[in-house]
């Protein structure tokens, strides 16, 4: 582990190492810059719109980014490992469709949800099998792969709808768990626990940062790269999988070209939050303070009647400033110690 | 013995591609015809010329996928022009199409060169600011056929020894395409930076000032394609070549192009293109819904990148042998 650790300090301060850290160091972190942002927006939008501080709008606004954050927290461990997954949005698209076909068929919400989990999962593992037991580039392998899966849910779907759900499938999407607190917050808090535990506590997760970092090494230290590799991409299906439960249960509704162009903003969620897309560096608080920030400032927006499209050139904006910004900072930073 | 390999391979997509055209025409004879074969290809050039363009980046190690928006936008910027003075020769608007799509191009470019950005990430977001900013120019609104003047509808449909104009446009950017690989210094930049930039920085050539050319001639191609997309089916709108950076992508794949870069030509990338334009046309004409298209190219994708891996493997990690010097 000693040569894994010398390894991952190479990269920077974002990695949770026991290093000893600075006052300056800890302000200067990433996630810190992200909760005064988050606390700024959260201001700006108090300002903006006199409806925004109200207990149920704010529950309301959580249903704009928790179902992205859940994809983002797996994507986030795939970037970290060096590849990407973008077939995350058709995968939803693709378990939704078979849930609605379950639930057409007449079945009850256990057996529709276990599959829609079972679909996403076959379809992580199909991506798992191309990336690392067939040894294809991840980026081509999802791009395909988006197009295959949304492709299927076309091929049964055609433009059609599903709508048959059970009542009781709408608990997932809609239900509240005591006053304003939504069953989906309560997924979300225990998604996003697992996931730092994943991550920042477990052998695998250390894995994960190594791989990122150098994938030969990972392999001359004893870990199985591509075992790992395979096991990241079934847990993004599964959590696409949970994703499309949570979407499909409060929409109440399946077309094929639902969740279309989320793999854009769950890769946008997981730059901001601070993982490096280069993968090797990257926390989970900083994704849940991405998507917590993402979903206050679409909310905001919204409020103020930007039409959804617009917003999305904010979040391209964003994912493009997001990674220029810091490389700024660095030439500025860099330039000015040459001038001294 | 490199060469000959890759030679097999395009003579077997251009046999495949061929005994699909023949079963197709068992189906449906009048498929074979020549009228709806030139229609094919005409269809098709648009593919085509993107998915050569698309092929230069490929080769670099990148990626564009802003393709689609690109069209989008300039398409709709060429078609407002049209709309609001009708008197603005054709040929102006194609000259502005192709500068759009230029600039649009080189913001991609700038990004990937100053900033060393994974061009991924940057064409993802240029590829929804793009799309965003088509909705916010025209408002949400179409621009349809009676909007549009004559001479712009009629300028791509135009007939030239039989064939139509954009036929022959797309011809010609091909062949432009296929002398700027084999014939041009920029050309052979393209292959060297993508087989080894640490060799190409070493040779004097700036990877990052090679790899922005590459996204301007992708952007370029694009805007021309813009203009073509829109006079063709007369309509302009937000959703117009969605998803369309992925058929170039796919093109590509198909016809050899290795995603990992330095591998491919252009006749790949054509034979790549025409493959999925008589499918695309042959779909409707065997009775298969539309919404088979989708997945059938997710499918080839998967299938030619599988392909790809196992002749690379066979070559080794060094796969471009340059005629006379060596890289």
């Amino acid at each position: 582990m000693s040569i894994a650790f010398s390894n991952v300090r190479r990269r920077g301060a974002e990695i949770p190492n026991k290093l000893e850290m600075t006052m300056m160091g800890r302000l200067a972190r990433w996630e810190t810059l992200l909760v005064c942002v988050v606390a700024l927006v959260f201001f700006l939008n108090t300002i903006a719109s006199p409806y925004f501080l109200d207990v149920w709008n704010l529950s309301d606004a959580t249903y704009n980014f928790i179902e992205k954050a859940i994809i983002a927290f797996a994507v986030a461990l795939v970037i970290i490992s060096g590849e990407i997954d973008l077939s995350v949005a058709a995968n939803i698209a693709l378990s939704s469709t078979i849930m609605g076909a379950v639930a057409t068929a007449g079945y009850d919400t256990p057996i529709i949800v276990g599959a829609g989990l079972l679909t996403s999962l076959a379809c992580g593992a199909f991506n798992g099998f191309l990336v690392a037991k067939v040894g294809l580039h991840s980026i081509i392998v999802t791009i395909a792969t988006m197009s295959l899966f949304r492709g299927i849910s076309y091929i049964i779907l055609g433009d059609t709808v599903y709508k048959n759900y059970p009542d009781s499938f709408a608990w997932f999407g809609q239900g509240y768990l005591f006053d304003a607190f939504t069953v989906e917050m309560a997924f979300f808090i225990v998604i996003a626990v697992f996931f730092w535990m994943l991550l920042h506590k477990t052998v695998f997760g250390r894995q994960v940062y190594v791989i990122g970092n150098n994938k030969t090494c990972a392999a001359f230290s004893g870990i199985k790269v591509q075992r790992v590799k395979f096991s990241l991409f079934l847990l993004s299906g599964l959590a696409s999988g949970v994703a499309a439960v949570l979407l499909t249960s409060r929409l109440g509704s399946t077309r094929p070209s639902i969740a279309l162009g989320w793999e854009l903003e769950v890769v946008t969620m997981v730059v901001l939050g601070g993982v490096s897309i280069l993968g090797g560096s990257g926390t989970i608080l900083g994704v849940i303070l991405a998507s917590v920030l993402m979903g206050l400032v679409t909310f905001g927006l919204g409020l103020l009647n930007v039409p959804g499209i617009v917003m999305t050139i904010f979040t391209g904006c964003l994912l493009i400033a997001v990674i220029v910004l810091p490389r700024i900072t660095k030439l500025i930073m860099s330039h000015s110690k040459k001038t001294k | 013995m490199l060469n000959s390999i890759l030679k097999k391979r395009e003579y077997l997509l251009a046999a495949i591609i061929l005994t699909m055209i023949i079963a197709i025409s068992f189906r449906s004879p009048s498929f074979l015809q020549l009228p709806n074969m030139l229609a094919t290809l005409n269809d098709t050039s648009i593919l085509m010329m993107l998915a050569c363009a698309q092929m230069f980046v490929i080769l670099t190690r990148c990626i564009d996928l802003s393709v689609g928006a690109n069209i989008a936008l300039t398409g709709m910027v060429v078609a407002m022009l049209n709309s609001a003075s009708p008197e603005l020769p054709v040929v102006v608007l194609v000259v502005i199409a192709l500068g759009l799509g230029l600039i649009l191009g080189a913001i991609n470019g700038f990004f990937v060169w100053k900033f060393d950005i994974p061009p991924i990430v940057v064409t993802l977001g240029t590829m929804a600011i793009y799309r965003g900013l088509v909705f916010v120019l025209a408002d949400g609104s179409w621009i349809n056929a009676h909007q549009m003047s004559e001479s712009f509808l009629g300028f791509p449909r135009a007939n030239i020894f039989g064939v139509q104009l954009l036929t022959w446009c797309g011809l010609l950017v091909v062949a432009g395409m296929y002398a700027l690989s084999r014939y041009s210094r920029l050309g052979r930049q393209f292959y060297a930076i993508g087989d080894n930039p640490n060799a190409a920085v070493y040779m004097g050539i700036s990877v990052g000032k090679v790899k922005f050319k590459a996204f301007c001639l992708s952007g370029m191609i694009a805007g021309l394609c813009g203009y073509f997309w829109v006079s063709r089916y007369a309509v302009a709108y937000v959703d117009i070549a969605a998803g369309f950076e992925l058929q170039t992508v796919a093109a590509c794949v198909i016809g050899g192009v290795s995603i990992a870069g330095a591998i491919g030509n252009i006749g790949g990338a054509i034979l790549g293109a025409l493959f999925l334009g008589v499918v695309n046309n042959a779909l409707p004409v065997i009775d298969i819904s539309p919404f088979w298209q989708m997945s059938i190219s997710g499918t080839v994708i998967i299938l030619a990148v599988v392909f790809n891996a196992q002749s690379e493997r066979k070559t080794g990690r060094t796969i471009l042998k340059l005629k006379g010097t060596e890289a």
